[in-house]
């Protein structure tokens, strides 16, 4: 206590009134009161970083590398209050070995060289000792080599098309086969598919999604593909694969479009008389922030199949939902991708506790076999192939832009990036 | 006349002594590697820039399209590097080991034709010029020759600039798509992603920068850059006179397209992957953008425009990063409305008169006012 009572001194002649001074005294034993973690049993700097990362007795440094501006800025907020609300709660727990946690932001401007720079910047100039960020593959392709050239970690929230496995990077979100396997097979047995129409945007991420999915109909499930079909991103005149659709009478829908073009899809959809309560559509590309811009009354009745809803019912997801909504605002919604980012922060704590080091070569080697038990989406757990083993849900979309979930799986369903048999 | 017949007058000269003092000695001294790296990839730009004060600002044609030219240069590069990286050791993963990784993620099962010869790296230096060039001339000649000029070639010139986005996205298959063409490792067995290449690479920039500098005053001081100008000011009386107007477009689009092609490779190099986002419209104007920043007349000024825009948006950015695209637009609309012809002319107008005097003696700069003309790159009034 007696070096805080030292900082009045610099003030020296400015001494504060004495009635400044005496309110400051009384709120010194209640310094004394706040919670006080582990700062003393903090292991010394010098043994748990050996590698020159930004870790000092006090803090440590990481980086947080989305787009706020751009066309995917929409989609990268969510995952920046994620990540920003795990490292508020960490903080508030004692940090990550007694150490706080500061984070550096940098925008990467909805463009992937932009990615790239900031990425370096992160890990040459500010030596963080881990990033969380990306968002679309693109920027994801553009910052691996850079992380695996100067040895960074980076916790990459998104569901993607798999294919991928870097000693550098945690995968928080499904990789294809976790979000597509099961719930085909849920609505081939459920709803009785025979027939299914695969749709999508016109990249990679959906290309080697129905890959996957049309290997599994046609191999697993010895049912149809009787159409697919690619738009170019932001494309927004679907009325033809509409005519299509009703022409051939798929029992299934299957979308996988991203972004803007997803308003104007399920709108003319409604338009052209297809309702959602009838004909079974199911998607992997829409969460709870993509129903913001849809409309729920666009797109009520459309089945999801993800690993996280904000309706999810455990006491996790509660606490985490009531948590978001208080830093940012009652309105926020919650979508898949969102509560993968905020597993990046903890996940990186856990491994770093477990390996009681923050560099990068240890922290690789322990994270297989990190859980968390405190995730919204209920216990995860890493994988030796760096991806999570996590649980697959159906959700029905509600007109109020939620979800009720109605299906899970009854087990952790195991990450596999390079599927055997669906390449 | 004796003052035309030198390369560099004795300003040009000392602005030529000071960018090298700059980029060969203040930079590399001053900055560690990482920011180097930044400002090669700055140095990139500039040769757009370069090109685009012979084109628009000499010879008057303002080319929305400077990314294709960009992109096809970088593209070249990017698919021989890609080839290197992809050998069948480095790819035995890929149910096609040996061919690059995004062909195999689209289910191809062998190297499209068109990639076959960019296996050799002089194969490649050549197409870096030729492709880009033939597809200049192939623009340049079905436009100019029907005398479109002004505002609908510029429409047209960023309409190609959307249709190669569009070409380069929707075959991802054979190019990569959205992605682009990423993880560029060697070249020839050279680690190009070291700190000690990157600051060689550098070097070998600013090498070819200079060079482009060169070969941009030589066309400027030639009777061809007088043609250029003579015919920004006043195409029909060129044409009247005897000249093929078409002809000398034609050129002037071919050289800035393939300086901003060698940009391009350059590009690849530094930053070691190519995407469709430097091909599309955005990057077309932003490299505009740099050009009319720096002054669109000189070719030093455009240099020291992309610089400094560059430095800009990264500052900003890394400050700021939920407010600097506000901040980088109001840069360049007080640049647009209060200095017209860039910050060349603010020198020119401003601070060259006060330097003169002192460089040169007072009746050397007085006579060398006196002898300014409409060719030396002053718009004419």
């Amino acid at each position: 206590m007696s070096d805080r009572n030292d900082s009045y001194k610099p003030w020296g002649p400015l001494a504060p009134s004495r009635r400044k001074l005496l309110a400051g005294m009384a709120a010194l034993p209640a310094l004394s009161m706040l919670p006080r973690p582990s700062f003393a049993a903090a292991p010394p700097t010098s043994v748990v970083n050996t590698t020159g990362l930004a870790v000092t007795d006090s803090e440590v440094t990481v980086g947080i590398l989305h787009s706020v501006t751009g066309t995917m800025a929409i989609s990268e907020t969510g995952s920046v209050e994620a990540e920003k609300l795990a490292i508020e709660q960490i903080n508030a727990e004692g940090g990550v070995l007694g150490r706080k946690i500061k984070f550096i932001q940098e925008d990467g401007a909805s463009d992937w060289p932009t990615f790239a720079e900031k990425a370096k910047k992160l890990l040459v100039n500010d030596k963080c000792a881990a990033v969380m960020g990306c968002w679309t593959s693109a920027s994801r392709k553009a910052v691996l080599p850079v992380f695996e050239q100067y040895n960074g970690m980076l916790y990459y929230p998104t569901f993607y098309e798999g294919l991928e496995q870097s000693k550098n990077v945690i995968y928080t979100g499904q990789e294809a086969t976790q979000q597509i396997i099961a719930g085909l097979d849920w609505v081939s047995k459920e709803k009785g598919a025979k027939t299914f129409y695969l749709l999508g945007s016109d990249y990679i991420w959906p290309r080697t999604s129905n890959k996957i999915a049309r290997k599994h109909i046609e191999n697993h499930l010895k049912t149809k593909v009787v159409g697919e079909e690619y738009f170019p991103l932001g494309h927004t005149q679907f009325n033809s694969v509409i005519n299509k659709i009703k022409l051939t009478k798929p029992d299934v829908i299957y979308a996988i479009i991203v972004g803007g073009s997803n308003v104007a899809f399920y709108k003319q959809l409604k338009a052209a008389g297809i309702d959602l309560s009838k004909q079974t559509l199911l998607t992997i590309s829409v969460t709870e922030d993509e129903i913001d811009g849809i409309g729920g009354e666009n797109i009520a009745g459309a089945y999801a199949c993800m690993k996280y809803f904000q309706s999810l019912d455990n006491p996790n997801n509660k606490a985490f939902v009531a948590a978001f909504k208080k830093m940012w605002g009652e309105k926020t919604v919650i979508g898949d991708v969102t509560q993968a980012a905020y597993l990046g922060p903890w996940l990186w704590k856990l491994t770093v506790e477990k390996a009681n080091s923050f560099d990068i070569d240890k922290i690789a080697a322990a994270s297989p076999g990190v859980e968390f038990k405190g995730a919204p989406e209920g216990y995860v757990r890493i994988h030796e192939n760096h991806h999570l083993w996590s649980k697959t849900r159906v959700g029905r979309a509600r007109p109020d832009g939620q979800y009720d979930v109605i299906y899970e799986t009854k087990d952790l369903v195991e990450p596999d990036p390079f599927p055997k048999g669906y390449q | 006349m004796n003052e035309n017949a030198r390369l560099f007058d004795r300003s040009e000269l000392m602005a030529l002594a000071a960018l090298a003092l700059l980029l060969l000695v203040i930079l590399p001294l001053g900055l560690d590697v990482f920011r180097l790296n930044l400002v090669a990839k700055y140095l990139t730009y500039a040769f757009v820039a370069i090109g685009l004060v012979l084109c628009w600002g000499c010879g008057g044609i303002l080319s929305l399209g400077q990314g294709v030219f960009f992109g096809l240069g970088g593209y070249c590069m990017a698919m021989f590097l890609k080839l290197e990286a992809s050998s069948v050791a480095n790819t035995k993963i890929q149910s096609t080991p040996g061919i690059p990784d995004f062909m195999d993620w689209n289910q191809l099962t062998q190297l499209p034709f068109f990639w076959q010869p960019f296996h050799s790296l002089t194969f490649t230096i050549v197409a870096i010029f030729a492709v880009p060039a033939i597809f200049a001339f192939i623009v340049g000649a079905a436009l100019f020759k029907r005398q479109v000029g002004g505002v609908y070639f510029a429409i047209i010139t960023q309409a190609i600039a959307a249709i190669l986005t569009i070409l380069i996205v929707g075959q991802q298959g054979y190019t990569g798509g959205i992605n682009g063409i990423t993880d560029l490792r060697t070249l020839k067995g050279w680690d190009i992603r070291t700190d000690q290449a990157k600051f060689i690479l550098y070097f070998v920039e600013v090498a070819f920068l200079f060079a482009t500098v060169v070969a941009a005053q030589f066309v400027r001081r030639s009777k061809l850059g007088r043609i250029l100008v003579a015919m920004r000011e006043k195409e029909d009386r060129v044409r009247f006179s005897g000249y093929s107007v078409a002809n000398f477009k034609i050129f002037a689009f071919c050289i800035a397209a393939v300086f901003a092609a060698v940009g391009g490779a350059l590009f690849t190099l530094e930053v070691g992957f190519m995407s469709p986002s430097f091909v599309g419209i955005v990057p077309s104007i932003e490299m505009v953008i740099y050009t009319a920043v720096g002054g669109r007349l000189s070719i030093f000024g455009a240099i020291y425009g992309t610089l400094i825009v560059n430095f800009a948006k990264t500052s900003f950015s890394e400050s700021f990063p939920q407010l600097w695209l506000f901040g980088l637009g109001a840069l360049f609309i007080a640049v647009v409305l209060a200095f017209p012809n860039g910050l060349a002319g603010l020198w020119r107008d401003y601070v060259q008169p006060r330097l003169d005097p002192l460089l040169l003696g007072r009746s050397a700069a007085a006579a060398k006012w006196a002898g300014r003309s409409v060719a030396d790159g002053a718009a004419a009034e």
